[in-house]
């Protein structure tokens, strides 16, 4: 009931200001001489400091690609901690030109909100980890009836964990708390023997529990979770760059183009790998969208391209060590494709 | 003549003899104050006995177990775990706290230019400690110092943006910098504003009353968590665009008004302990208000609510890391954010960063309690029995 208040409060108070923001973030931007990227107080892989301070993880790498689009150099970016609550209000204000920070793209949001979501940077969803001592065998979440599952109450995640079972007609017995470090504290001791959140997020707990071998992921995702970048509404100049940037990233990937060989390949033959990274005769295409023609170049050099972005700061690079799945090329059987830049 | 020596009568003193050994030395302590009774016994076996229990195993995880140095989560995770502790390994992973110790201080100031919190720090222990020795002179041009200039200095130091200095914007600010700044405001803004409130609040003019009363009761009425959030997400939507308040200067005054309102309410208890006798005497001897309250009310009054005061102040300190509602990151928050690396992410991790911060904030508030105490017993002019 509280977060309905607030959201309502809310909704209606950015209705207010929707189009207070000024409408050319571009030239702001450029003005300013950095982007202002909003990103969490702290998720594994997605955006959390490393030891220098320095914020790391796909969320952050995002706003250093658009950096680099723009500016030529993944370097001018500041990024501000937001929490859940302060996200929406900081990029409609003006305090952030982008939000960047694990959020799921809903229809209310890109409506009711005033935000526009660029892409799906990361295809999540709602998982399950089980203790495989405590349930042998089990290597599906049909297979769960009867269960004790941990979950954090007032939210999202509770109620789909309650279709989840009721749809499938399961008995389970929650387990319910308060704040994320008491789940993962009980969790740990045993008292459940499910564990459910984001899968993403299960990745990142499974690292801090006394005995991570004994703990399976398993492959059923029962929400769907597209988080991605969002700017103001109002702007299709700048949604435009951030959106592209987007699909750069993953044209780079798609073709080839890593952050080791993009010098090399600016000189290859292939004309689609020539017109991506703005090397033919007359190319307008970055020009068009606002930045310099070798804008995919300087993304390639700042960032890598979406594989090694993912790989780096999630994946086998990392210690989070999340498989691909859905958050692979088409071309490999997932999801992320994108138009043709031409 | 005297024929008779009163021999009853000792003309020398007798000599003082040691207590009887029943009641000296290690013996007679333990009797005294351990196995006194059965009821005394019993808790003392408890006592020893949880002691037993807890002591070795906190040793071995704090220091013989611990992990001083490493550059990831390997050096902190057992086998098992994927690092290169043996299995069964339990240890405080000191060397994340160490790796991550410039931000656990400073938050994401920039590296190159943490020398200037680091100098106000010096600065600020420079002018503090003297101010603190009661033997030490000069206290008047010591104090100014501390409450005058050194705000200046640290503003121009801090935030820059002057006389050659990178401007360094307090959204980079974390840690203990953040926490010992909105402290020390809080406690140089409370204390002064908090006397004048209390004044106000038992003042004879009816509206200065009633405004005191309205600023006190409102404030005490709202949780700061609840300033600190409207003032953070409602502000901004109220503003016109581009117009942005320091969200710092927003905790700063949040917290300061806060400060405030407690203090008034604590100094006031200590203005009604005063007798009417004194307010009646000062009067006798014409002093005008400013007088009577600045030399016989309010140095009693004052000294009565040390304790008051300082519980105050300590609250304050601790309640500095509400900030972490508008996104600030005092050292509690820096600590927890941290948790959010993969790369140190450990089953260790958590307690050893949260032993840490709850260290260092006993450090300081165990300091404050123990310098009131002092005071208390300096300035006691025996009103105790």
């Amino acid at each position: 009931m509280k977060h309905i208040a607030i959201g309502i409060l809310g909704a209606a108070a950015l209705g207010l200001v929707a189009s207070a923001a000024s409408a050319a973030t571009l030239d702001d931007v450029k003005a300013k001489g950095f982007i202002q990227c909003g990103v969490s107080t702290g998720l594994a892989g997605f955006s959390a400091p490393d030891d220098k301070g320095d914020w790391q993880g796909i969320d952050a790498d995002f706003c250093r690609a658009v950096a680099a689009a723009v500016f030529g150099d993944g370097t001018k970016v500041k990024f501000t901690p937001l929490s859940a609550k302060e996200r929406f209000t900081a990029l409609q204000s003006g305090e952030v030109d982008i939000l960047s920070r694990n959020t799921t793209w809903t229809i209310n949001r890109d409506t009711a909100l005033g935000l526009n979501f660029v892409g799906v940077t990361y295809y999540d969803g709602q998982g399950f980890m089980i203790n495989a001592k405590k349930l042998p065998g089990v290597n599906s979440a049909l297979q769960l009836s009867g269960a004790a599952v941990c979950v954090q109450s007032g939210t999202t995640t509770e109620l789909n964990l309650a279709d989840y079972f009721k749809s499938n007609k399961m008995e389970y017995n929650p387990v319910v708390f308060e704040k994320l470090e008491e789940v993962n504290a009980a969790y740990d001791a045993g008292r459940c023997d499910v564990y459910t959140t984001d899968q993403s997020g299960l990745y990142g707990i499974r690292l801090t529990l006394g005995s991570p071998a004994d703990h399976v992921v398993l492959p059923e995702i029962i929400s769907k979770e597209p988080l991605g970048p969002a700017v103001r509404q109002g702007d299709d100049q700048w949604y435009h760059i951030v959106k592209w940037t987007y699909f750069a990233l993953l044209q780079a990937e798609e073709l080839g183009i890593t952050k080791a060989n993009v010098d090399e390949m600016k000189t290859s033959d292939n004309p689609e790998i020539k017109r991506v990274l703005g090397q033919e005769a007359d190319t307008k295409i970055g020009t068009d969208l606002g930045v310099s023609n070798d804008w995919v170049v300087n993304i390639v050099k700042a960032v890598g391209n979406y594989g090694e972005m993912f790989e780096r700061n999630v994946g086998s690079g990392s210690p989070l060590k999340i498989a691909r799945g859905i958050n692979a090329l088409w071309t490999k059987g997932g999801l992320q494709y994108a138009p043709p830049i031409r | 003549m005297q024929e008779h020596d009163l021999s009853f009568v000792r003309v020398e003193m007798a000599l003082a003899q040691s207590a009887p050994p029943s009641e000296r030395g290690l013996g007679a302590w333990i009797r005294k104050n351990l196995i006194a009774s059965t009821g005394d016994t019993i808790l003392t076996i408890i006592g020893i006995v949880l002691v037993a229990m807890i002591l070795p195993q906190v040793i071995n995880w704090a220091f013989i177990n611990a992990q001083w140095t490493g550059t990831d989560r390997t050096v902190c995770a057992t086998v098992a775990q994927g690092g290169i502790q043996p299995d069964g390994w339990s240890g405080a992973c000191w060397a994340f706290v160490n790796a991550k110790f410039g931000q656990f201080m400073f938050g994401r100031y920039p590296i190159e230019e943490r020398w200037r919190p680091i100098l106000v720090a010096i600065l600020f222990v420079a002018l503090l400690v003297p101010l603190l020795i009661p033997k030490v002179p000069r206290k008047g041009l010591n104090a100014i110092l501390l409450f005058g200039a050194l705000p200046v200095v640290a503003f121009i130091l801090l935030v820059g943006g002057m006389f050659g200095l990178p401007l360094v914007e307090t959204s980079l600010w974390g840690g203990l910098l953040v926490t010992l700044s909105l402290s020390f405001v809080g406690i140089a803004v409370s204390l002064p504003v908090g006397i004048v409130l209390a004044l106000g609040r038992r003042s004879q003019m009816p509206i200065v009353k009633m405004l005191c009363i309205i600023f006190i009761e409102t404030v005490r009425g709202i949780p700061l968590i609840t300033v600190l959030f409207f003032a953070s997400v409602m502000l901004p939507l109220f503003l016109p665009a581009g117009v942005s308040f320091d969200k710092f200067l927003r905790a700063l005054i949040g917290v300061s008004l806060f400060a405030a309102a407690y203090m008034a309410e604590v100094i006031r208890g200590g203005l009604q302990a005063i007798p009417r006798g004194q307010y009646e005497g000062a009067d006798s001897l014409g002093l005008g208000y400013w007088q009577k309250m600045g030399l016989i009310v309010m140095p009693q009054a004052l000294k009565l609510v040390i304790p008051g005061i300082v519980n105050t102040f300590i609250g304050m300190f601790k309640d500095t890391s509400l900030v972490i509602v508008i996104s600030m990151f005092d050292l509690l928050g820096v600590v927890k954010q941290n948790f959010s690396d993969a790369n140190w992410a450990t089953a260790q991790t958590a307690r050893s960063g949260l032993v840490f911060a709850a260290f260092v904030f006993w450090l300081f508030c165990f300091g404050m309690s123990r310098y009131s105490m002092f005071t208390e017993r300096r300035l006691d002019t025996s009103y105790k029995r």
